[in-house]
Parts: structure tokens; C-alpha cells; sequence
């Protein structure tokens, strides 16, 4: 399988933490809606265990790939775990890269499985194959992981220009074999979740209407039951923001993010109750913010040295990528905002 | 005027309502109705509407409705045959006018 993304690719510009200046910086915006964007009760933990994914999808804000070789050690995974069991966390999200390429996955998913009522698992569904792919299924499944899979269309050739030639056929045949294991079918509580972006410099489906779509088509078309989509905008940041660059595209972008600024979105956005954590071990307000390298309230903490959650009102550290999450409904865990 | 239309100049479609705002203000109202969740879900409606874009050949109407069309979820194989169902309505229109041309010359010929 070919990958969206060549791979000898420069990656001497993987952060790209500048503002563009061709929109309001985004806490200007805030001050200018009279908002601010705190930390509230923190209900959520991410741990991104490592870079390394057998993909390299153009969107990907952390600019994952096959080459990428950082991962999270063994020391780190109990480090996380003794944070996890120190605090109470309503969800777990474990993230990457492609988590299972982590060979701690195991202990992760066994020691963090009984610290909350939701632990969840991303996945591109095709980094493992075979013998490998099952055993890792059934560890999810014997510990009622949520697995959130990544497809942003439902068109082959879309979906292929995001993630790599071939990939598409390899993710609905993998779909159609958690099904087969209970996964995404109603009454199973094995919740089976989608995770969709756009395939280029547009903004989102509107979250219900496209899971809708997405229950009609994957259903008729190849007999396949999925739990929730997902939609998310794509973050200029990373890959994602080179990509637009090279497309002479970022500006236009970034206009239109900024453009679709809802202050409504900020009261529920997601990085006000999660906590993300690299996989060096140190903490940071949202995934994005790793990809930016802005830490958790401005200085570097590993997740060693804290002993309880993020205090509320702690101010959220921003940047233009920000606009991604604040654009129209908004980036939240559940993906739509609500009153 | 280097050129009759410019990309920029569809952002200024608002300002068409500064010497008639009411009637503006009527027209907008009736778009953003049209274009809502009906009986048709808004990606269905998008896929009509640049069908349509190109049926009329506007290039503003081009440009926004193929960016809508994708942020709906639809895809490039969908577009295109909508693209083709505009076609095919122009090509259908001027051929069906051929029974009129027959219709003539039947009238007219020995």
C-alpha cells in the first residue's frame, strides 16, 4: 500500500507554530467577544502514546508516519497509569500515530480498563493484520474498549487521497469483521465510533446529517453498523498546514476558519475538560496543542510531577489553530455543540 | 475592468442590498430558506444547486456550490454527475427543439 504522504518528506518544519497574521490572533478574537477560555472540571484524559503509524495522511496534525519512531516507553505507561489511578476520569482516550503500534498497548488498555467507565481506543484499523490484528481486537474487546476508527468518506478515491492507496477497501473490510465480532451492533455495548475529516480545505458535514448519511450508505452499500460519527474540521497545523501552503490555500483557510467563529462553541469546547498527554509524558491542554507545543499553562509538566488534575479557571493556551475548533458547531468530545 | 468577474467580488454579494435593503432582505431571507433542511436534505440541495450553477454558468455560483457540495459530504463522482444532468437538460432542451424544426419543414415541404 502506498502512502498518501511521500516519505522522505522534510520534516524540519513539523511544528509550524507561527501565526499566519492574515487573521485576528485567536485571543484577540476572545477579548473581542468580551470571552476567555479556561480550564474547567477536567473529565477526560488523552494519552498520545507515540508518532509512529503505518500511514502518513495528508490532514495529520502531528505529522505521524512510518518513520517516525517515537514512542511511549514502559516507564511513561506506568507513569501515566499511576496518574490515571490517582484521579478520577469519567473517559480515556488513547491516541497516536496508530496506537497499536505501541508493543505497551496492552498493559495500557489491562491496567487503565477498570479506572473508567469509558476507555477508548483510535485506530486506523489497517496498521495490524492477521494473527497480530485479531489478539489485538479481542484485548479491546475483552476490555469493552471503545474503538473510534478514522474514515473521513464515504468514496473510495476521497478517502484513498487522505490515507494512502488502498486504504478504503482495507478499512470496510476490517469494518465488516468487527461487526462480525459484535462490535458497532446495538446491543452488544461494544461501541464501534467514526471519526470522519474533510478530505481537503473545506469545512465539515454538519454532524447529524452525515452520520446519517454515512448509517444509510455503509449499511446499504456493504452491510456495515457503526455506533457515532465523529466530525471534526482539519487543524492547520502540521502536514495539514504544509499541504495548504503548497496549495497556496492557507490563507483562504485560515479566512474561512476565523470567519465561522461561534462563541457559542467555547463554553463546551474540548480542551477545557481534557487533559493531553505526549508520549514523552508531558501534559498540554489538547492534542493540537502538542502538535504546537504550547503546554499546559505555559510551562513544561510531566505527568510524574503532578499529583491532581489541571485547576479550573487556568487560562487555555491558544493559537490560530484554535479557529479549527471554534468554527461553526465546533470541535467537541461530542463533536456538536449543545445548548 | 481587467475582467468581468473577480473571485473577491462574490464576497460582496451583500452589498447588492445597499440600494434596495428590503428587497435584499427579502431575496436572502427566501435563500437561506430554500436552501435549509426540507423534504431534501441541505447536501441534496447543494448538488441541485451547482447542477444548476452550471446550467446558468455562473462562475460565483460555481465556485461556492462546489465548496458546498464537498463540506456536505459529497464527492467528486456525485458532482460530476449532477454536472451531466445539467448537460444532458441543456443538450435534452435544444434537440428536443429539432420535433419544432421537423414540425416547420414538414409544414413547409412537398
Amino acid at each position: 500500500m502506498t502512502n498518501a504522504v511521500d516519505q522522505t518528506e522534510n520534516i524540519s518544519t513539523r511544528y509550524p507554530n507561527a501565526n499566519s497574521l492574515i487573521v485576528e490572533p485567536f485571543d484577540r478574537t476572545l477579548f473581542q467577544h468580551n470571552l476567555t477560555l479556561t480550564r474547567g472540571e477536567t473529565t477526560t484524559l488523552q494519552i498520545n502514546v507515540g508518532l509512529l503509524c503505518n500511514l502518513s495522511c495528508k490532514h495529520c496534525h502531528l505529522e505521524a508516519g512510518p518513520l517516525r519512531d517515537q514512542l511511549m516507553d514502559a516507564k511513561t505507561v506506568d507513569q501515566v497509569v499511576d496518574y490515571a489511578t490517582r484521579n478520577s476520569f469519567e473517559t480515556i482516550d488513547i491516541t497516536g500515530g496508530a496506537p497499536e503500534l505501541n508493543p505497551r498497548m496492552e498493559n495500557l488498555i489491562r491496567k487503565l480498563a477498570p479506572l473508567t467507565s469509558e476507555l477508548m481506543v483510535r485506530t486506523n484499523l489497517i496498521a495490524l493484520e492477521g494473527a497480530a490484528w485479531g489478539k489485538y481486537i479481542s484485548l479491546c474487546k475483552g476490555n469493552r474498549v471503545i474503538i473510534i476508527v478514522s474514515l473521513p468518506s464515504l468514496n473510495e478515491a476521497q478517502t484513498d487521497a487522505q490515507r494512502g492507496e488502498g486504504a478504503f477497501r482495507r478499512i470496510i473490510a476490517a469494518l465488516k469483521k468487527l461487526n462480525a465480532l459484535g462490535y458497532g451492533i446495538e446491543g452488544t455495548g461494544l461501541a464501534l465510533n467514526l471519526a470522519s475529516n474533510p478530505v481537503g480545505a473545506f469545512m465539515n458535514a454538519s454532524q447529524i446529517q452525515a452520520e446519517k448519511r454515512f448509517h444509510e450508505i455503509l449499511l446499504k452499500k456493504w452491510g456495515i453498523n457503526f455506533t457515532k460519527l465523529y466530525n471534526f474540521n482539519n487543524v492547520p497545523l502540521g502536514r495539514f498546514r504544509r499541504w495548504l501552503q503548497s496549495k497556496g490555500e492557507l490563507d483562504n483557510y485560515l479566512i474561512k476558519l476565523a470567519g465561522l467563529f461561534n462563541p457559542c462553541s467555547i463554553s463546551s469546547i474540548m480542551c477545557r475538560t481534557s487533559v493531553s498527554i505526549n508520549w514523552q509524558g508531558y501534559l498540554f491542554d489538547c492534542d493540537f496543542n502538542i502538535a504546537s507545543e504550547q503546554y499546559l499553562s505555559g510551562s513544561k509538566i510531566h505527568v510524574s510531577q503532578m499529583d491532581g488534575l489541571p485547576a479550573c479557571g487556568l487560562p487555555v493556551a491558544v493559537g490560530e489553530h484554535c479557529y479549527a475548533c471554534t468554527a461553526g458547531a465546533g470541535f467537541t468530545c461530542g463533536g456538536t455543540i449543545t445548548d | 475592468m481587467e475582467t468581468y468577474y473577480r473571485p473577491k467580488d462574490l464576497n460582496k454579494f451583500g452589498e447588492i442590498g445597499k440600494d434596495a435593503p428590503e428587497l435584499a432582505r427579502k431575496f436572502f431571507e427566501y435563500y437561506e430558506a430554500v436552501f435549509a433542511e426540507g423534504a431534501l436534505t441541505e447536501r441534496e440541495k447543494a448538488l441541485i444547486a451547482v447542477a444548476v450553477a452550471h446550467a446558468v454558468q455562473c462562475p460565483y455560483c460555481i465556485d461556492a456550490y462546489t465548496q458546498a457540495c464537498l463540506e456536505k459530504g459529497s464527492n467528486l463522482a456525485e458532482m460530476t454527475e449532477a454536472v451531466h444532468v445539467a448537460a444532458a437538460i441543456r443538450g435534452g432542451a435544444s434537440l428536443v427543439h429539432g420535433v419544432q424544426m421537423r414540425n416547420v419543414t414538414q409544414k413547409l415541404s412537398l
